[in-house]
């Protein structure tokens, strides 16, 4: 009787203090979406009032060239951009593991950059990119190369933002480092013991052992991939020839340059299925290359 | 071997701040002269007081410290109670409630954006700094995620022993926990600074009057004004990236801490 009063005492506090996160999440996150939801279904640009119009904004993203665009550009990028964080990002964390006097500077160099996203860190990129007098151009002209026209010409200014965006690879190679950190040592000890190069230490031993690892920000740079927004408002404005249309850039526009309140919540909607489906693959997809040390006992 | 590539990496992720420091101090004749000088002779350091005199860059770096202080107020109020009692309390429904934290720390912010700019608009909140600061009251759930990671470290004994001397859970929070999560409360400050020092979309939703911008909202303003001078506009990035980097470089360990925390043991 006594005990049972207690965990029910327990049970309140407990909800008594979670109570502002649970207020948040019905206020802040589950409300807005059912409105949205609620939204799509309408027309409204915020000063008349909102008219019921079906299913019209998603017929009207079928036949919506721009939202095509937009779905390829952000595809396009995240395909380009998350292998290449992978790799660049192990094998950055990988040097960053070496026993060697000063590391912790190197450590400080690589991560730096990443830790300043945002506006200043896309306008670097856009004066190293300037046709004429940018850093990249001056030096490809070094050795006789006449560089293209970077961010202003359609065929180049993804890849463009692309190359940007691997100034911040130290954040996902900070992580990796975290993971190589706390490996046990007893593996690598005895894979050298039974006379393995590096090579297969590497392949058999620490990339099975990094993999919940490389899951982790595998999912994590999936979702931001597919947000990219300042670095495409701020360098390209989604252009030239809407080469740079990021997907919430198409839907910042639909809000809040043109006010098409019930598309761009329709807009909002998809890019959740969307981001929800791919989370759900690359869990689902986990069981077969993922693997738990716990698991084996 | 290791050794070469460490440096040749250096170079390279050091290069962009080296041209940006160099191109900060030329003067507009000398930016675009091809083979570019890459050591200004002299150096126009007035480029410095110039570029941030055209637009009101103190007064964008004091409204972005503002929000960042208040965001961080609210972070570590809300998110700490919230996550002990994740970490600590029992109580029915709480793992249930702790999926719909993971969930909601991957839902993205475009999805709701829409909607909280009209829930914003209804209360009348637009043109303040109010949507970019109450909701930190409501919690975070990544720093949610991070502290409650945090506190199952801790050992519970001291806890134990407090609760048999009769201490309530607030007095326990207070006057054990707190103390021995300040590690992990200094890496939600600084994430959040982070997150406020470097966020564009959220304010540029809700600022609209250049009296309030922040350091981000300022730098884009003052690059589509003046986008001729990279000059200052290269000093002026310089000048918004300092406080940043050098929060970073003073507290290193605890962004390792903090990323440790959230990845390892998800």
């Amino acid at each position: 009787m006594v005990r049972r009063s207690v965990s029910r005492r327990e049970a309140l506090t407990f909800y008594l203090c979670i109570a502002p996160w649970l207020a948040g999440v019905l206020f802040f996150v589950l409300g807005p979406m059912l409105v949205s939801l609620g939204l799509s279904f309408t027309r409204w640009d915020l000063l008349s009032p909102p008219s019921f119009v079906g299913l019209r904004n998603y017929q009207r993203m079928l036949n919506d060239p721009l939202f095509w665009q937009s779905l390829k550009v952000t595809a396009t990028y995240t395909l380009l951009y998350v292998p290449t964080e992978l790799i660049g990002g192990l094998s950055l964390a990988l040097l960053m593991n070496q026993r060697l006097p000063g590391i912790a500077v190197f450590r400080t160099i690589f991560y730096l950059p990443s830790v300043l996203s945002g506006v200043a860190f896309v306008v670097v990129w856009m004066w190293i990119f300037h046709p004429e007098a940018g850093l990249l151009n001056v030096a490809l002209a070094y050795i006789g190369i006449t560089g293209p026209r970077w961010l202003t010409d359609p065929h180049t200014a993804l890849s463009a933002l692309w190359m940007m965006s691997l100034w911040g690879l130290g954040r996902a190679a900070v992580i990796y480092l975290a993971g190589l950190k706390s490996m046990p040592k007893e593996l690598h000890e005895a894979a050298l013991i039974d006379g393995a190069t590096p090579w297969q230490t590497f392949r058999y031993v620490t990339l099975p052992l990094l993999t919940p690892t490389i899951f982790f920000n595998l999912v994590l740079s999936l979702i931001t991939t597919f947000q990219t927004f300042t670095s495409a408002f701020v360098a390209t404005n989604g252009g030239p020839l809407d080469a740079t249309l990021f997907f919430v850039l198409y839907l910042y526009q639909q809000a809040f340059e043109r006010f098409s309140m019930g598309y761009a919540a329709a807009l909002a909607w998809v890019l959740f299925l969307i981001i929800m489906t791919l989370t759900l693959l690359v869990v689902r997809s986990a069981d077969r290359w993922v693997y738990y040390e716990g698991a084996r006992h | 071997m290791a050794l070469t590539l460490l440096l040749a990496g250096a170079a390279l992720f050091l290069i962009p701040f080296l041209w940006m420091f160099s191109s900060s101090l030329k003067p507009e004749y000398e930016i675009f002269a091809v083979p570019p000088q890459l050591i200004p002779n002299p150096p126009r350091w007035a480029n410095y007081p110039e570029a941030l005199t055209f637009v009101p860059f103190g007064r964008y770096m004091l409204n972005t410290l503002f929000i960042s202080g208040v965001t961080i107020i609210g972070h570590l109020s809300s998110c700490t109670v919230v996550a002990y009692a994740f970490a600590r309390l029992r109580a029915p429904g709480r793992d249930a409630l702790f999926l719909v934290v993971l969930a909601t720390m991957m839902l993205p912010y475009p999805v709701t954006m829409v909607p909280l700019y009209i829930l914003f608009q209804s209360l009348g909140w637009v043109n303040t700094i109010l949507p970019l600061t109450v909701p930190a009251f409501f919690g975070s759930p990544l720093y949610i995620f991070l502290l409650r990671q945090f506190f199952l470290t801790l050992p519970t004994d001291l806890e134990d022993a407090a609760r048999i001397d009769g201490a309530n859970t607030a007095q326990i929070l207070w006057y054990i926990m707190l103390p021995l999560a300040r590690p992990a409360l200094a890496t939600v400050a600084l994430f959040t600074f982070q997150a406020t020092w470097n966020d564009f979309l959220a304010p540029l939703i809700y600022l609209h009057n250049p009296q309030s911008y922040t350091v981000t909202l300022g730098l884009q303003f003052f690059r589509t004004s003046y986008t001729t001078n990279w000059a200052y506009l290269m000093a002026a990035s310089l000048v918004t990236m300092l406080p940043m980097a050098l929060v970073f470089l003073l507290a290193q360990r605890h962004f390792i801490k903090g990323i440790t925390l959230t990845g390892m043991k998800g």
